[in-house]
This record gives structure tokens, C-alpha cells and sequence, in this order.
């Protein structure tokens, strides 16, 4: 009786958290006009127009490949450089680690804008501006942190002993590392590396002001096409729709993972 | 459970020492730079000291900034993490439930930010939106651009429905993290079920939580996009929070007082991380075991 209650309480929640999404697939199927002319639950002359615009005009597709590109990039460069970070943290203890451990999470804490200056500086310094690889790096910013913190809460949950019979057994480190210990943990490594697609993914003040045209992300695509054509909302509603759907992907093949738990937390 | 002790292990740690610190450092001194001089132009720069700090502190708009800030990532807090630890509770343990309610949850994280704005802008019109007719439908006189506290409702709804599958993500994966034995334990001593989350559940999660407390407060308190496209942080000054407050500063007047202001405004969020995460390392360790 009790299970129902609470199975009842999360469909209403997850319900209720459809309605807004269920809007925006709405006024994608619908014309401009249509959605400002008058209200209807439903579109009742679907239309896949904004959609087939987007396939088919490059200034729309390439947002989303460019996109696809550097939030790749970045959660690849996240995940190799945080792992090893990672169980340092978990394993050894080392001159200032707690406050190397803390400062990581740190740099989440500054207003985005403060970066915007001198990292366009930075980059066109080195002659980065407007390449995937400069998105990329900008985003390990705030990506390796939180990669560092969530796998180092799944490293601490693997039993010391395991590291310590493998050395025993003339594992060197890399090897032990990759063949045993990665294997391991494969749970925690879906998970930091669906937060890192989704924090890349999603974020907008540093993509945009590092690209012009050859890296530009989806959001800035959406923010640019809005204000030259005064609001198409269908469009935008149908981009919005398309954006969620890389980002579904990742984490249903992460799920199993997800669902299996992780031991954060240092005791 | 010592750790080894090692020093070598800071060559494990050193590309991430590496990466984080070309990207912060360098913005870092620059900002540092600019906060204490004033600025006219190329080659016309004079040192100021701490002037643009002092003006800062004792600006009016600034404290009325700074406390809405406050109230909104206390609600923030309040709301969230209690809601998302309920859903991550409900949440079904196997089956093709875990699937669909984890792919549910994600979604409205994965919308870019102003996106979100643009999206909840029609979604809350009394005309044609679905949530701004069915309050108006209740009778209800309600409009975010004109009323302060319908603005701040709105803001509050959106962000709710933004982040809270956050918490509840990470808290799901925290409980499914808890070892079946402690729950048959649980069951033979007859607990009850709240004795269950107090002592089992809770303790369990102290890890997840910390995450997602630390992250909802720096992230709601650097909140810019979605309000800033949803209200323009009106009515008036109403939803005008820190960030968007900051925007305003650093076009409106020279790079000087906005890098006092990002100064000012790191250190606040640096100092109530560090309280929360104390506390939550701290708080009820004498229960465990």
C-alpha cells in the first residue's frame, strides 16, 4: 500500500515535470502563426516544417555536429586526466591534498563572465579561436572538477585490498589500473561522464564567445537565428527538442550503470 | 582505514593541477588586475587600491542584489534537495521503471539554459501557454511581468523543474549504492521505515548529498540565463539577481567596479561552499556505527 503511494506521488512528479517539454514538442509540430494566433492543447495540423528546415539548412545542422564534437572532446579529455586525479584522492594521502581537493571545486565558483575576457584573449594568443579543441579545454574548467569529486567518491568505494593483492601479484601500476581497477568502476565512469556531456552540453557564455562560424555551438544558433528573424518560436521549440536528444542517448546507455549505485562518500 | 602516505602520487594528480590552472590562474590575475585600477583607455590606466572595493561595499543596488540572491538559493536549497531525495526514494529499485524514470528525469537538464528561458516565456503567457491558462483558469489573476511575487514564482517553478532531477539523480545512485544486508538488518530489528532513512538511507547518502548541496548552491547562485530571459530581471529591480546585477554593472560602467564586484562575489560563494561542506562532513558522523 505504501509502495503505491509512492510509486502514485512519482507519476504525478514526473508528470507534472513533462508538462513544459510536452509544450515545446507542441509548438514545434505548429507553425509561427499558429502558435501565436491562439492557444490549443494540442496542434491540431501538425507540421514537421521546423524540423525539416533544420535538417536541411547547414547554419542548423552543423550547430548541433560542432556541438556533438567538443562535448566529446571535453568529456574524453575530463575523463583521462580526472581518473588518474582521481585515485591519488581516494588511495594516498599527500603534501596538501585536501586543499588541492577542495581548490578543484573552486574554480566552479566564479561568475562565467569573468572568463569570458581573459579567455578570449588566451585563445586568439595562441591562435585557437574558433576551433573545437578551444571549447573543449575551456569547458575542463568546470568539467574536471566535478569529474575528480564523483569518481573519486566510486574509487573510495572499491575495497583497498584489491589494489594491494594485485601489487602483491606483480601488477605494475598502469596495468593494474587499466585492467583491474578501471573495470571496476566502469559504473562511476558512465555517470561522471553523463554529468560532463550535460554540463558541456548545455553551456553557452564560453562556447559562443570562443567560435565565430567553423565551431559554433547549437545554443548560440538558437540565441542568433531568434533575434534575425524576431522570434520563430516553432523553430526554436523543434532546435530545443533536438537538443535534448544527444544528451537521452547518453544516458540511456548509461542507465544500468546508474542503477547499479555508487559508494560516494569517504568514511 | 589510513591512506598510504605518498607524495608521489601529485604526479597522478598533476595534469589536472596543469589544465585547471592555465584556465583559472590566468583569469584569475587579470581580474586581481583590473579590480584595482581605473581605466580610460590604452596606456591610460591609473591604481586606485582598493577604491572600486570600498565603492562596491557600500552600494545600495549591490545589497538589494545580494540579499535576493540569498533568499533564492535558500529556497533553492529548501525546495530541492528534500524533493529530489523523495523522487531518488519513489523511484522503483529494478525493472523497465529505473530505465524510463531515469530518462525522464534527465531531460530538463539537457535543454540549454536560455532555451529554457525562451521555452517557459510562452509556456506562462495567459493567452497561449499551458500554464499561464490553466492558472488563469483557476481564477487566478496571475502575470510575471507585471507582479513581483508572480515573477519570483515563476522563477522559482522554472528552476525547481530544472534542477531538482539533479538532486535526485545523484541520490538515486547514492541509494542504490547501500548494501542489501543493512536493509534485512533493518527488517529483523523491525525498524520502521523512517528509522530506516534516518539511520541507513541518510547516513548513506552524506557523500551524494554533499555533491549536490555544493553544486545547487554555487549553481543557483550563478544563476543568469534562464531568469534573465524570462523576466529581464523585472518587474522593476524584483528578479534582478547577482549575476544578472553584475551584466548590468559591466556594460553599464568601466571593467573596474564589475572586477571588484567578481572579487567580492567568488569570495562570498567560496565562504558558504566551504561552511556547507565542512558541516556536511561534519554533521551526525557520531551515528555511524
Amino acid at each position: 500500500m505504501r509502495l503505491q503511494k509512492r510509486t502514485v506521488g512519482l507519476i504525478l512528479y514526473l508528470g507534472v515535470m513533462l508538462l513544459p517539454i510536452y509544450w515545446m514538442l507542441n509548438m514545434s509540430l505548429r507553425t509561427n502563426a499558429d502558435i501565436l494566433g491562439a492557444f490549443a492543447f494540442y496542434p491540431a495540423d501538425p507540421t514537421f516544417a521546423n524540423y525539416v528546415k533544420i535538417f536541411t539548412e547547414e547554419a542548423w545542422y552543423s550547430g548541433y555536429i560542432n556541438s556533438t564534437i567538443y562535448v566529446s572532446i571535453n568529456t574524453l579529455i575530463s575523463l583521462s586526466v580526472a581518473l588518474p586525479a582521481a585515485y591519488a584522492f581516494s588511495r594516498y594521502r599527500f603534501l596538501g591534498d585536501k586543499h588541492m581537493f577542495f581548490w578543484l571545486l573552486t574554480n566552479r565558483m566564479a561568475p562565467p563572465a569573468v572568463f569570458l575576457l581573459p579567455f578570449f584573449q588566451l585563445y586568439s594568443t595562441v591562435g585557437l579561436i574558433d576551433t573545437h579543441i578551444a571549447v573543449a579545454i575551456s569547458h575542463c574548467l568546470f568539467n574536471v572538477p566535478l569529474a575528480v569529486w564523483i569518481l573519486e567518491g566510486f574509487m573510495s568505494g572499491v575495497p583497498r585490498e584489491i589494489d594491494e593483492t594485485a601489487y602483491i601479484d606483480g601488477y605494475s601500476f598502469p596495468r593494474f589500473f587499466v585492467s583491474v581497477f578501471v573495470p571496476l568502476i566502469r559504473a562511476g565512469i558512465g555517470v561522471t561522464a553523463f554529468f560532463c556531456f550535460m554540463f558541456s552540453w548545455v553551456e553557452l557564455l564560453l562556447a559562443r564567445t570562443l567560435t565565430t562560424t567553423v565551431a559554433k555551438p547549437i545554443a548560440a544558433t538558437m540565441t542568433r537565428t531568434v533575434s534575425a528573424t524576431g522570434l520563430d518560436w516553432g523553430l526554436l521549440a523543434a532546435a530545443g527538442i533536438l537538443t535534448i536528444v544527444p544528451g537521452a542517448l547518453v544516458i540511456w546507455f548509461v542507465r544500468n550503470y546508474m542503477a547499479k549505485g555508487f559508494a560516494l562518500g569517504r568514511v | 582505514m589510513g591512506k598510504w602516505e605518498d607524495n608521489k602520487a601529485w604526479f597522478l594528480v598533476l595534469p589536472v593541477f596543469v589544465l585547471v590552472a592555465i584556465s583559472a590562474i590566468i583569469p584569475l590575475m587579470t581580474v586581481v588586475n583590473y579590480s584595482v585600477q581605473d581605466i580610460f583607455g590604452p596606456g591610460e590606466r591609473y591604481f586606485v587600491g582598493i577604491e572600486w572595493f570600498e565603492e562596491m561595499l557600500a552600494n545600495k543596488r549591490l545589497h538589494d542584489a545580494l540579499w535576493r540572491q540569498f533568499l533564492f538559493s535558500g529556497l533553492v536549497l529548501l525546495i530541492e534537495i528534500p524533493l529530489g531525495v523523495l523522487i531518488a526514494l519513489a523511484m522503483p529499485k529494478r525493472g523497465w521503471g529505473v530505465s524510463v524514470s531515469l530518462v525522464l528525469l534527465a531531460l530538463p537538464l539537457l535543454i540549454p539554459w536560455n532555451v529554457i528561458g525562451t521555452i517557459w516565456i510562452i509556456f506562462t503567457r495567459p493567452d497561449i501557454g499551458l500554464l499561464g491558462v490553466a492558472i488563469n483558469g483557476l481564477g487566478v489573476e496571475f502575470d510575471h511581468t507585471a507582479a513581483p511575487l508572480d515573477a519570483w514564482i515563476t522563477v522559482m517553478l522554472m528552476e525547481v523543474w530544472h534542477w531538482t532531477p539533479l538532486v535526485a539523480l545523484l541520490a538515486y545512485a547514492g541509494l542504490r549504492a547501500i548494501p542489501e544486508a543493512y536493509f534485512q538488518a533493518a527488517r529483523i530489528d523491525g525498524a520502521s521505515p523512517w528509522a530506516v532513512f534516518r539511520y541507513i538511507q541518510l547516513p548513506k547518502m552524506r557523500g551524494v548529498l554533499t555533491i549536490a548541496v555544493l553544486l545547487r548552491f554555487m549553481d543557483s547562485f550563478l544563476i543568469y540565463a534562464e531568469p534573465f530571459v524570462l523576466t529581464g530581471g523585472g518587474p522593476g529591480n524584483s528578479t534582478t539577481f547577482l549575476s544578472i546585477y553584475l551584466v548590468k554593472l559591466s556594460t553599464a560602467m568601466d571593467v573596474g567596479p564589475a572586477a571588484a564586484f567578481s572579487i567580492i562575489y567568488f569570495l562570498i560563494i567560496l565562504l558558504f561552499s566551504w561552511l556547507f561542506y565542512q558541516a556536511l562532513q561534519n554533521v551526525g558522523t557520531g551515528d555511524r556505527q
